[in-house]
């Protein structure tokens, strides 16, 4: 009974792990790595990088073969991709902005267009109206206002598409956009799914892969010769997701059959090594469930922490085994009371380190600190009190005393580096001083997963379109969709001289999509009745040559949209307005409205004068308005939290310090357990900077995990020196395997070409294998002072 | 002295029969590659402009005048001076209409209707045969001194909004663009170079 409740309750806790683990959603996208409770302006931006209209752009390029041939691929997909239900929108440059909904602005013009007012609908107003459109009959672009001239004298229906026009288009190669040096055909589509939504961006990139292939077989020719790329928030959410998986499982793979390697060489027991690992399974399983439960989604990169768990929990199963002395069984009481009290202080300290990771306040660290605090736990309780039962009578690994003496012999040398590691130290602190402004990056991009090859596509497209980076923009938050409307409104009058001085280039507005109500009543209610505007027509167009007679269609319209019930999203309903609106005004949740403003620089590629836009704002006095820069915004937070990231880790730190003094009750034996941790992280920070790597949020992990691992070797220093000498070898051998097989996992990382993982896995690799070295150098010599140890057990 | 004259009457000689050699040559040549050659190596820089343009929804015809300004290959300004101040500007695919502040931009891509007429004549003072011959069927008549191209749309759909426009000139000059629309409307330009 005694030997098999533990199993019992183990493989029930395996179960239900298993179960939680089966009903987990894994995900990829960076908003993890956002904070879990932002302000309103800081969930307003995660909402906006998650489902905004920002998100939800797919850039589309087509390469190889020629330009007309790319342009005939450009059509062919547009028009298969405006056919699919699972894209919101696209636009090839055939037919730019929203002229295709010519029609609908023509019917709605007097309820829409930014210039209907009382003035000029007045005489004089419509006297300059109508000679300008007189005028543009007589120009080139007289064909396209001719068709309308009857019914739309004022020219209403060409100013509400003039003002909905983006502000920077993109040039044109045989009919269809074009990349600046007329390589590649381009077009911008948007999805239905939002961003965050990945499996919906998925379907959507299938989707787009499946017309472009259609399209080439239909032109056929050398249509094959051309190649689809594509862009976008929620492409790169796709793409970073199957490459975390895709590393994620090699590396872990990999680093499993490394560890494996490793340790069938040293055990020669096939037994040994699959009961060595029943650790790390546990742990692995315990901490995905945890993950699952606590956040409710797991994500990738926490995954990619299954490799570096591996590297830490196989440890505890070869210090039983190989602890173990000759003619005793491995975990057997002696096992315990002489290793265990080790093992369980090194797992304390972990875990007193993972913890300023849970206490981050970043979702995505948080992630990473529970699973690792969690897996710990698990694979330690199962080392401790599962495996020994599982092991069978008279199981002994292989003897590793040989060995050990050769390290034991080394270990003495080692001493002889004490004023090495000393000197290596200081110089890495001088470094890490001199170069402290340098120490820590503080763009949220060095977390990114997407390869940096991914991202100068994309950023080479986006220029190439000139495209709003959609970076900038100014919020409006209101109670209601008309309040939020009013304000939007309110917000662009603010805008408009700063459009006109120069200092912004343009600004979208839902309002020009669709107006208040209290606009377009005010509009209409600027239109004449049919009697007042045939009055004002006949002076209006003394000496022009246009008799007001003819305008009798023009009169009738106005009569007729004075009595049209006003533009609401329903009459947008399926028109390209509303897929524009619908990325430009959200109604969350809460039952709040936000109007988003998007900013376009003067120039494409400059920054937008902030603090013109924030006073323009302020002298407006526009309620809920606020001006949101994204890019700055989210290194805003992510510095800030990388400082309380940081301040956690002090934190953890102290917790550490005062564990082991609770522990060991020695200033001097804490002094020298912590002295080759210590070494060990300022040296691995300061080569990292040496080299040119900014240590990111992950780096900091990285040396947590260094922390983690190493204060088990020098704590096992520390009970050589105070506890009896016997079994120094093999504590010597376990030590050794223990940390080959860490740096064989996290080296194996530091391959990955995702920074997170490259970060952990340089971060470790290095930490481990410097740690145990400066452990053994600045430890005691073994058998120091057994006096004082016993004292102190 | 003498001997001056009679090299200067000699040297008059030899231009005279260079001249006529060359317009022979030319003659034996005249056709639409060598006018497009002609125009494309001389093309214009500034010019006056008088256009008349009728159109049947207005009660008479439009007058205007004012600069025009040809940047090869693909910019043309058009400044109108009279009866008020507007700025046309075709460039790549965007026209840019300019009047009393307010201004509209037509992207040609958008409105084949208004690619048309432009690049009937940016692509004669371009001399850019291949940018013609990709809208319309080009004929040319007369000589090099007195010529006549008359373009036409190839397609049907634009033939339905133009039917043909006939610029004519002499040499390197271009002296007269006549539009004439499917619907009746017609412009008629007349251009003299400044110097």
């Amino acid at each position: 009974m005694r030997r098999a409740l533990p199993v019992a309750l183990w493989l029930l806790a395996l179960a239900l792990c298993a179960v939680q683990v089966a009903r987990t959603r894994f995900v990829a996208d960076l908003s993890s790595f956002l904070p879990a409770a932002p302000t309103p302006e800081q969930r307003l931006l995660v909402d906006e990088l998650r489902e905004g209209a920002f998100s939800r752009v797919m850039i589309l390029a087509i390469e190889g073969s020629d330009a007309a041939t790319r342009a005939r691929l450009s059509r062919a997909l547009a028009a298969r991709l405006a056919a699919d239900p699972r894209f919101a929108s696209v636009q090839d440059g055939a037919a730019e902005g929203f002229a295709r909904d010519k029609d609908f602005a023509f019917a709605h013009r007097y309820a829409l267009s930014p210039e209907v007012n009382a003035q000029r609908f007045g005489e004089a107003g419509l006297r300059a109206a109508i000679s300008d459109t007189i005028s543009l009959l007589a120009s080139p672009a007289g064909a396209l206002v001719k068709p309308l001239v009857l019914r739309d004298p004022t020219g209403e229906t060409l100013a509400l598409l003039e003002s909905l026009r983006p502000a920077h288009a993109p040039r044109s190669v045989e009919g269809v956009w074009a990349s600046p040096d007329a390589t590649r055909a381009l077009l911008v589509a948007t999805t239905r799914a939002g961003g965050s939504d990945i499996d919906g961006q998925a379907l959507a990139m299938e989707d787009a892969h499946g017309a472009f292939d259609a399209a080439v077989r239909e032109i056929g020719a050398n249509a094959s010769a051309a190649r689809l790329l594509m862009t976008g928030p929620g492409v790169l959410s796709v793409r970073s997701r199957s490459l975390v998986k895709h590393d994620v499982e090699r590396f872990s793979v990999l680093g499993l059959a490394i560890v494996a390697t490793l340790l069938l060489l040293v055990y020669r027991s096939p037994l040994a090594l699959a009961l060595g690992l029943v650790p790390v399974a546990t742990g692995a399983l315990v901490g995905i469930a945890a993950v699952s439960l606590g956040f409710g989604v797991v994500h990738g990169i926490t995954l990619g922490f299954g490799t570096t768990l591996i590297g830490e929990a196989v440890d505890y199963s070869i210090y039983l085994f190989v602890q173990a002395g000759r003619g005793e069984r491995a975990g057997d009481a002696a096992w315990l009371a002489r290793f265990w009290p080790t093992i369980r202080l090194g797992v304390l300290t972990s875990i007193a380190g993972f913890s300023a990771l849970l206490f981050s306040g970043l979702p995505g660290l948080a992630q990473l600190g529970l699973y690792s605090i969690a897996g710990l736990a698990a694979a330690a309780l199962a080392t401790r009190f599962v495996l020994p039962r599982l092991l069978p009578a008279r199981f002994q690994v292989r003897d590793l005393s040989a060995p050990g003496h050769a390290l034991e012999s080394a270990a003495r040398s080692a001493s002889r580096l004490r004023a090495g590691v000393a000197a290596l130290a200081g110089a890495a602190l001088v470094v890490l001083l001199v170069k402290h402004a340098q120490v820590w990056d503080p763009d949220i991009a060095s977390l990114n997963p997407v390869p940096a090859a991914d991202r100068a596509l994309d950023a080479e497209l986006r220029a190439a379109l000139g495209a709003s980076d959609a970076r900038s923009m100014v919020i409006v938050r209101a109670s209601s969709e008309q309040a939020a409307l009013e304000g939007a409104e309110r917000a662009g009058r603010a805008l408009d001289p700063l459009v006109e001085r120069g200092r912004l280039g343009a600004y979208q507005s839902p309002a020009r999509f669709l107006p208040s109500l209290a606009t377009q009543r005010s509009r209409l209610a600027s239109l004449p009745d049919p009697a007042t505007l045939r009055a004002r027509l006949k002076p209006a167009l003394a000496g022009l040559a246009l008799r007001p007679e003819r305008l009798e269609p023009f009169v009738e319209d106005v009569a007729h949209a004075r009595e049209a019930p006003p533009v609401t999203r329903a009459t947008l309903a399926g028109s390209s307005f509303a897929a524009a609106l619908d990325g430009m005004l959200f109604h969350d949740a809460a039952g709040g409205w936000t109007a988003v403003l998007g900013l376009a620089p003067e120039k494409p590629g400059t920054p937008i004068d902030a603090r013109a836009v924030r006073e323009a704002l302020a002298k407006a006095n526009v309620a809920g308005a606020s001006f949101l820069d994204l890019k700055d915004e989210l290194d805003r937070l992510y510095s800030g939290y990388l400082h309380r990231a940081l301040a956690m880790s002090a934190i953890g730190l102290v917790a550490i310090v005062a564990l082991l003094f609770l522990a060991l009750r020695s200033a001097s034996r804490v002094a020298t357990v912590m002295a080759p941790l210590a070494a060990g992280v300022a040296v691995v920070a300061a080569a990292h900077v040496l080299l040119g790597t900014r240590l990111s949020i992950l780096h900091l992990v990285g040396l947590l995990l260094v922390v983690a691992v190493g204060s088990n070797y020098a704590l096992f220093f520390d009970r050589l020196a105070f506890a009896a000498s016997t079994g120094t070898p093999r504590t010597l051998a376990s030590l050794a395997l223990a940390n080959a097989t860490t740096v064989a996992s996290f080296g194996l990382l530091a391959f990955s070409s995702i920074p997170v993982l490259h970060a952990i896995g340089s971060t470790v690799a290095a930490g481990a294998f410097a740690t145990l070295v400066f452990a053994a150098a600045l430890a005691r010599e073994p058998g120091y002072n057994c006096a004082a140890s016993g004292a102190a057990r | 002295m003498s001997s001056r004259r009679s090299r200067l009457a000699l040297a008059r000689a030899a231009a005279l029969a260079l001249a006529l050699l060359a317009c022979t040559a030319a003659r034996a040549a005249w056709n639409v590659d060598a006018l497009m050659a002609l125009l494309h190596a001389h093309p214009p820089k500034r010019a006056h402009f008088d256009e008349q343009k009728s159109v049947s929804i207005l009660d008479r015809p439009l007058d205007s005048s004012g600069e025009l300004v040809f940047t090869p290959p693909d910019r043309l300004e058009k400044h109108v001076t009279s009866p008020g101040e507007e700025r046309i500007v075709a460039d790549r695919d965007r026209l840019v209409v300019e009047r009393g502040g307010r201004r509209q931009v037509v992207d040609f891509r958008e409105h084949p209707e208004v690619a048309v007429l432009i690049e009937s004549i940016r692509g004669t003072l371009a001399g850019d045969r291949a940018a013609l011959e990709r809208i319309y069927d080009l004929s040319l008549s007369g000589a090099q001194g007195s010529w006549r191209l008359v373009l036409v749309p190839r397609e049907a759909s634009l033939r339905s909004l133009v039917a043909r426009v006939a610029i004519e000139g002499s040499g390197a000059e271009v002296q007269r663009v006549e539009i004439e629309q499917a619907d009746g409307d017609r412009s008629l330009m007349q251009i003299r170079p400044e110097k």
